[in-house]
Order: structure tokens, then C-alpha cells, then sequence
């Protein structure tokens, strides 16, 4: 009864979150909360609080999940998770068939333990300011999986009936991280969940609280241990169940043959442990090690200094050190970006922002009636704009910049070629346009006379948007290219005296 | 999803297997009397974890887009009062940079005019450029020394001497000679370190904010002692222009419109004093110079507490027409001064 129940919930759950990313297109999203499971994340809520000493609003969600959890127990994983859905459903991988066999299967080992020292480790992280939950935070990285990998594959397939066809650079990196920690179920059933995930772990610490638990009744246990058999966090109820590690899944109690397990107020003290069994020096080492690497981190790439001219963030983008402190590398800003544009990040916001959302206006450009990757961003890392805002009305209220685009009049048709294009100009979405002509008289290679327009840009008006580089004729590497330079969203970043800012 | 009674699979045990201890707990709900003291300090613990993260979820909420706007200081005025009669302008001549000092001060009316006792002075000589005092790049270390002096004997409060270099601080502050005097004479020097800056209203014409270094917020006093030199863009460097040392952030946008900021800089601060080294000049590859065919020896030091004043005379000894000088023409516009230094009292001693 109760796995039918937790299957209908697992089912319903999943369905719902791929419901919901599917929705993350500009076709469908209109003001729907897209992004409103990632909100639920204890560990998005907790690292970007401790990163960046506030909570966005939305993430007061995450009590939803936390308060349940200390009172009962670490629910989430077997009933809400995504990721743990599908790897309870990927169980069967490496499924014995004789139960004695399963009990040896899911039962407690000390690798298990892992997972508490990769919290730690990103717990320190997140407090000397980098949110480095992205790799395995299962929300986020299934939410990443399915937008940026498994949703293009199908899309594509479909001749990109349902987005238009998707490409993400190195996409294949996150399909193979994302598809690597569902095989890891080859090993043995959940070994990601049990070993790696560091949700797990936080819940499972706010698990010590929990007044709901599993209970065994000693004096019918005749040590069947099957209810063991299917135990999906190796929870040991055919010993003493440890409430850090019990999923809920409940298995328990339809194993038993004798119906001897139940799932309880306040059971008995001695009926359950909350012992993680972690030296306090490893908790510490641990914990101390992320924090540690941050300042080695920056002093490989910096926040600040040397800039990558690849690194056009998404309009409404915090200042890169607090942008980081905020950023999951969910992806749901790439998914929902109707030009396809926002792309995962690899050198080129450093190995901070490894999977970070970057503009390559050359994949696409940054539409200018659009505000959706702010829309759809969980934690604030993009600020929801108004169009309004976005827009500007020069000269009082300025635009938001992403960065500006630069001639390689090398490349440039007119500038380099003496040929005549004007599509820069044409596509340029600004009112007065950014790119404008001087006409020029020159004489051709056959000696003849011809007049020519030449595109300039004004600083004051490019958006850094792109659109001119998408549309450039000149294949490849276009003849006019946006770097990152006079973005908006810090003053160091700006080229133009125009606004007053030193 | 849970629930408080014994679930199904009970029912499928005959009752009399299950043990009486089992029976007595199994009506525990509806038993709360039943609940002993370690149960209710479990409950307790976990409504108190549960509260607190509601709480502490709520008190780090931030507001979104409403963002916190923190008024930025603006900088005062730091002119003194002008005496009636005293002298506007002072101009000495002679071998001794220290004594032309001492002379053009003692012209104006002692130090006393400027600085009284127990106020805070910053001092701004120009400390731009990793070159030794003969490259004539830097403000004259003598002329420094004297000035830092002669503050220090008037009773000043607090010394602050600074500058923010263009090429590396440490280094232009060591070669220019200037860091050894000021201490010696009895300075505070502060190197334009990142954390040295606060940020400020210019309100000028041009600049709206800026990162200034702090001194200049905290002072009560400011003396400016530029250097002249010829400029590649503004023609010259002299008083009005060595407010660009003020500046951290991307100082080098201004030279998108040099002049109007050059004034909107000079307005910002209204520096009390100015003390101009014109003990050797620089005449060309400027502000930079580096080589001593572009030095000349002038041996004059000009006060007075008209910047536009000074730089107007600073320009004849670079073989200029004030009037061509945009930033002269523009402040005179902007009410900081008078290119006529003729007009006003001036001593010349000396030469």
C-alpha cells in the first residue's frame, strides 16, 4: 500500500518537474513558476545564504522541505526528488534477485559517509563566497541534465519541433556527468544518493530532529532482515535504523513478514540512532578545505582584474563576485532563452563559474523585448527586469548593458572588402540605433568611383545584445563581435565617460 | 504521507502475537499524558530547530529589486578666509626650492593663514610616475619636505600626505624622492591602496561619483603642490590637473573630455592652498617625461589660492597662451578663478 502510494507521489513529482522545465520555453512560460522546485532546495537556500549573507525571497520556499524534514525525516529523498526518483527507478540496474543478497546490497558501508564530507567541503565553500553546489546538488543538476542535454537530444531529433533546434557548447560533459551519476547505479541501488549527494546530507543532519521514525518492534523480529531488502538508504532497519540515512520509502515495513516495522511519533529512543560517525576533525578538515580553496581559486582566475572578454552575462546579472555568490549553474536561464544564446560557461568566467550562464551572441543574441533568464532564476543571481528597465530611454534612464560590440574591420564587409551590407545596422533593436554610417566615396579596384556606407557604433547606445553579430553575414567569426567590455552591471566595467561614473 | 496510528501491516498480525507492550503504545496518540519528559524535550528541540530556521530564513530575506541607496559624503570646502589686504599670488626665485618656499608662504602671510592649530591636512604634491626628481615628472622632494614643515609647525593635527600614482604607488612614491622627505619633515604618507578610497559626490558638470582617496574626505585643510609640466592632451599639468590624483577607479575615461573634468575635479575639492614647483619643468613627452633633454631648470616656486591664477603663469613658463589652455578658459567660466594674475596682489621675489 505504502509503495503504491510513495510510487504515485514519486510519479506525480517527476512529471510535475519535467512538466515544468518543458515549460521553461518563450512559447509557453507566460508568468508561470517555472523555476519553482529549484526554489524548494534546502541546499540552494543554505549555500547562497551563507555566500551571500541573504536569502532571496523566493528561496523562503525551501522551508517547505526543511521544517517537513525535522519532523519527518528525510522524506524528500524517496518521495519529492527528482534525481532520487529516477535513481530509485534505476535501481534494477544492479538489483540482486535473492533478498539475502539485496540486504547485503543496501546496507549501511562507510563510504556512505562521503556524502557528509562533500556538504562540509561545500558548505565551506559557500561561506568564503563561492556556491559551488552546481555539480551535485541533485536539483540543480537534473534541471541542468534535462534542459541543456536530454531536452535539446529529443528536440533535435524531433527536427527541433518543440524549441527549434539546441546546441550547448560541450554539451556532451554534461550529459555524460548527468547520465554518469544515473549509471552509477551499476555499482549498487542509489549509490549517488547514499555516497555523493550533499542534499542528502543536509537533510539527513536535519534528520537528528526527526519525530517521525521507523520502528521496529524487537520482540516479533525473528532477524529475517527482509526488510532490509529494499531498503533504499541503507538504512539498516534490520539492525538499528539510522535516521540520518532512512529515505521513507517504507519499504521497510512492507517487507516485514511479520509486520513488526512501523513508521511512528516518537518512537522509542533505542529503536533508532542518529550517529553519523564522523570525526569532528574530518567535519572540520573538511569544511575548512572548501573554504580554503576559494582564495586559491580566485588567485588563479580573480573575480575582477583580468576579465574574460567571453564573459557576457545575462541582462540583470549581479556584479560577478556577488553573481557567483548566487549562481547554481542550473541552466534554467539557458533553457528558457528564446534565442538559444545563454550557454554554459567553461574557461571563460573561471573555474568558479564553470557552467555559469554566458551570452555567445554568435549561437544567439540577446533579445531585447525579453527578460525571461531573470524571470526563471531561482536565486536572484539575475535580477528580474522590467522591460522598462531593460530598454532604457536615453539619455535619463541608460539601458542595461551587457557588454558592446567592436568592428574587425578586417572582417567587416564595407570596412574590408569595399562591399556594400548594411544588416548590422538593419537588425541593431536601439531607438536612435547603436550602429549608424558615414558615407564614404572610395575608388573600387577597377578604378571606379563608389559610394560606401561605413558602420560605426555609439558607445552610448549598444546594449552589447548581439544581434548584429548573429545576423553578420560573414561566417564564423563575424565581422563585428560583442565582448564584455562597458557592461552595466558594474562601473569598472565601462568605457564611456557618459553617466559620470569614475 | 504519515501517519500517527499503527499502520495496516499490524492488523495483519493476530493480535495475541503482539506483545502487551505494543498494545499500550500502539493508543499512544490519543495519549499525550502518556508523553514522558524525553519526549517532550525531542518535540521541543525540533519545534526549536523548526522556528529557528523560519526565523533565521527571515531575517536573511532580502528584497529584491528594492535596493538600499546609501547617500555618498560630499567633499567640503576647504578654502580659508581671506584676510583683508593679504596677498593673492606669491612668486619666488632662487637656487634653494626649500627657501622660495618659505619665501612665497611668509608673502601670503605665514602658514597661519592656511592651516590652524590642531586641524587635519591632507597634502597632494603629484607622485604620478616611477622617476627620480631630475626627470622633473614629480613634485620637486624639497618642496614637499618644506611644505610638510612648515604645516607641521603651524600646529597641523594630522599630516596626510598622498597621491594616487599611475605607474606602481611603491615605487613612484620611493623614486620621486617624495616618501623619504614627507616622513622625514613629519607626514603621515598613505599609498593608494585599494582600501584607501571612498566613494563620493562629485555633482560636477560631468562626473557624478567617484572613488577619492580618503584624506581628502576627512581633511579639513587640503594643499595642492603640482608640478608644471606640458601635457600631450591638455597641453598642461599644474594645479588644476593634479586633482586627477585624487581619483581611483577608471580615471583614464576623463581624458574622453579632459578639460570639463579636469574642472569638475578641481570644484569638487576647493583646495585651500596651492604651492606651484616650477623648480625644473617639464617641457616635452609629458606628463612622463624621462629624459633630462625635456628638463628645464626655472628654480620658481608660485602660491597662492587661485588655482586658475597660478596655471595661467604656470603656462607662460611653458611658452603657452593661457587662453589656449582649455581647462583655463573652463574654469574661469566655471568661477574657480582668474587667468589674469596680473590683476590680482601678487609679489614677485627674488631672481
Amino acid at each position: 500500500m505504502f509503495r503504491w502510494l510513495r510510487r504515485a507521489y514519486q510519479v506525480v513529482f517527476i512529471g510535475f518537474f519535467v512538466f515544468l522545465v518543458v515549460l521553461t520555453t518563450a512559447g509557453f512560460i507566460r508568468s508561470y513558476n517555472v523555476q519553482w522546485l529549484l526554489e524548494f532546495d534546502p541546499l540552494v537556500a543554505v549555500t547562497t545564504a551563507l555566500a551571500s549573507h541573504s536569502l532571496h525571497r523566493a528561496l523562503l520556499w525551501s522551508l517547505v522541505i526543511i521544517v517537513p524534514t525535522l519532523v519527518f525525516g528525510r522524506f524528500f529523498c524517496s518521495w519529492i526528488c527528482p534525481m532520487g526518483v529516477l535513481h530509485h527507478a534505476l535501481g534494477f540496474l544492479a538489483r540482486k534477485r535473492r533478498p539475502p543478497d539485496r540486504v547485503k546490497q543496501n546496507s549501511p558501508r562507510r563510504s556512505h559517509k562521503i556524502k557528509y564530507l562533500v556538504l562540509a567541503v561545500i558548505l565551506g565553500l559557500a561561506a568564503a563566497g563561492s556556491v559551488q553546489i552546481g555539480l551535485l546538488d541533485p536539483i540543480a543538476s537534473t534541471w541542468r541534465g534535462l534542459a541543456t542535454s536530454v531536452m535539446p537530444a529529443l528536440g533535435n531529433l524531433a527536427f527541433g519541433m518543440y524549441q527549434g533546434e539546441r546546441h550547448f557548447q560541450w554539451g556532451t560533459l554534461i550529459t555524460l556527468v548527468f547520465f554518469g551519476a544515473l549509471a552509477l547505479n551499476f555499482v549498487y541501488p542509489r549509490f549517488y544518493c547514499r555516497v555523493l549527494c550533499p542534499l542528502g546530507a543536509l537533510l539527513g543532519l536535519l534528520s537528528k530532529f526527526s519525530l517521525f521514525r521507523i520502528r521496529k518492534n524487537q520482540e516479533v523480529c525473528k532477524s529475517c532482515k527482509f526488510c532490509g531488502a529494499d531498503c533504499q538508504g541503507a538504512a539498516d532497519p534490520q539492525g538499528t535504523v539510522r535516521a540520518t540515512e532512512c529515505m521513507v520509502c517504507l519499504n521497510c515495513i512492507e517487507g516485514c513478514p511479520r509486520g513488526g516495522i512501523s513508521y511512528r511519533f516518537l518512537p522509542p529512543m533505542r529503536s533508532s540512532t542518529t550517529k553519523i560517525d564522523l570525526a569532528r576533525r574530518k567535519w572540520l578538515g573538511a569544511g575548512v578545505a572548501g573554504a580554503v580553496a576559494v582564495p586559491f581559486m580566485r588567485a588563479s582566475d580573480g573575480v575582477e582584474p583580468r576579465p574574460n572578454p567571453s564573459r557576457i552575462r545575462p541582462p540583470g546579472s549581479l556584479e560577478e563576485d556577488a553573481f557567483l555568490e548566487k549562481c547554481l549553474k542550473c541552466g534554467a536561464c539557458m533553457k528558457v532563452c528564446p534565442t538559444g544564446g545563454l550557454q554554459p560557461a567553461l574557461h571563460e568566467a573561471g573555474i568558479e563559474g564553470f557552467w555559469s550562464p554566458i551570452l555567445i551572441p554568435r549561437i544567439g543574441y540577446c533579445e531585447s523585448n525579453c527578460t525571461l533568464c531573470g524571470q526563471v532564476c531561482p536565486t536572484g543571481a539575475i535580477e528580474k527586469l522590467t522591460l522598462a528597465k531593460k530598454v532604457g530611454e536615453m539619455p535619463a534612464r541608460p539601458p542595461v548593458r551587457i557588454g558592446s560590440a567592436f568592428f574587425d574591420k578586417g572582417r567587416c564587409l564595407p570596412w574590408g572588402y569595399q562591399t556594400e551590407c548594411i544588416v548590422c545596422e538593419e537588425v541593431c533593436p536601439t531607438s536612435p540605433k547603436a550602429i549608424y554610417f558615414k558615407l564614404e566615396t572610395i575608388t573600387a579596384r577597377d578604378g571606379s568611383q563608389k559610394t560606401l556606407k561605413l558602420p560605426f557604433i555609439d558607445l552610448d547606445y549598444c546594449t552589447g545584445c548581439g544581434t548584429c553579430e548573429t545576423r553578420c553575414p560573414v561566417v564564423d567569426r563575424a565581422g563585428v563581435r560583442v565582448s564584455a567590455a562597458n557592461e552595466s552591471r558594474t562601473p569598472r566595467s565601462s568605457i564611456s565617460l557618459t553617466g559620470g561614473k569614475i | 504521507m504519515s501517519s500517527n496510528g499503527p499502520p495496516g501491516p499490524y492488523d495483519q498480525v493476530p493480535a495475541a502475537q503482539i506483545p502487551k507492550a505494543t498494545q499500550t503504545t500502539s493508543a499512544q496518540s490519543a495519549d499525550t499524558a502518556g508523553m514522558d519528559r524525553r519526549a517532550a524535550l525531542r518535540v521541543g528541540a525540533t519545534a526549536a530547530m523548526a522556528l529557528g530556521s523560519v526565523g533565521l530564513a527571515l531575517a536573511l530575506r532580502d528584497r529584491g529589486s528594492e535596493k538600499k541607496t546609501r547617500a555618498l559624503p560630499t567633499i567640503k570646502d576647504h578654502r580659508a578666509e581671506k584676510p583683508a589686504g593679504a596677498t593673492d599670488m606669491a612668486i619666488a626665485r632662487g637656487p634653494d626650492p626649500a627657501a622660495n618656499v618659505r619665501k612665497v608662504i611668509e608673502a601670503l602671510g605665514g602658514m597661519g593663514r592656511f592651516v590652524r592649530r590642531g586641524e587635519r591636512v591632507v597634502i597632494k604634491p603629484n607622485i604620478g610616475w616611477n622617476r627620480t626628481p631630475e626627470q622633473a615628472a614629480n613634485t620637486n622632494p624639497d618642496v614637499v619636505g618644506e611644505v610638510v614643515r612648515l604645516v607641521v609647525a603651524a600646529g597641523a593635527g594630522k599630516v596626510w600626505l598622498t597621491d594616487a600614482s599611475v605607474n606602481t604607488a611603491e615605487q613612484c612614491f620611493a623614486r620621486s624622492g617624495i616618501e623619504k622627505a614627507a616622513k622625514a619633515a613629519g607626514a603621515t604618507v598613505i599609498r593608494p591602496d585599494a582600501s584607501a578610497f571612498r566613494e563620493v559626490n562629485v555633482s560636477g558638470k560631468l562626473l557624478r561619483t567617484g572613488d577619492v582617496l580618503f584624506p581628502f574626505v576627512e581633511a579639513d585643510r587640503v594643499i595642492n603642490i603640482p608640478i608644471v609640466k606640458q601635457h600631450g592632451l591638455s597641453l598642461a599639468s599644474m594645479s588644476l590637473k593634479n586633482w586627477y590624483g585624487v581619483l581611483g577607479g577608471q580615471r583614464v575615461k576623463l581624458h574622453q573630455n579632459i578639460h570639463l573634468s579636469i574642472i569638475d575635479l578641481a570644484a569638487m575639492v576647493k583646495p585651500t592652498l596651492t604651492i606651484m614647483d616650477a623648480t625644473r619643468i617639464l617641457l616635452a613627452n609629458g606628463p612622463t617625461g624621462g629624459s633630462l633633454a625635456d628638463v628645464k631648470q626655472m628654480d620658481t616656486i608660485a602660491a597662492g589660492s587661485d588655482e586658475v591664477a597660478l596655471d595661467a603663469f604656470g603656462a607662460t613658463l611653458l611658452g603657452l597662451n593661457p587662453n589656449d589652455v582649455g581647462f583655463i578658459v573652463e574654469g574661469m567660466k566655471a568661477g574657480l578663478g582668474t587667468p589674469q594674475w596680473q590683476s590680482l596682489k601678487t609679489v614677485e621675489l627674488g631672481g
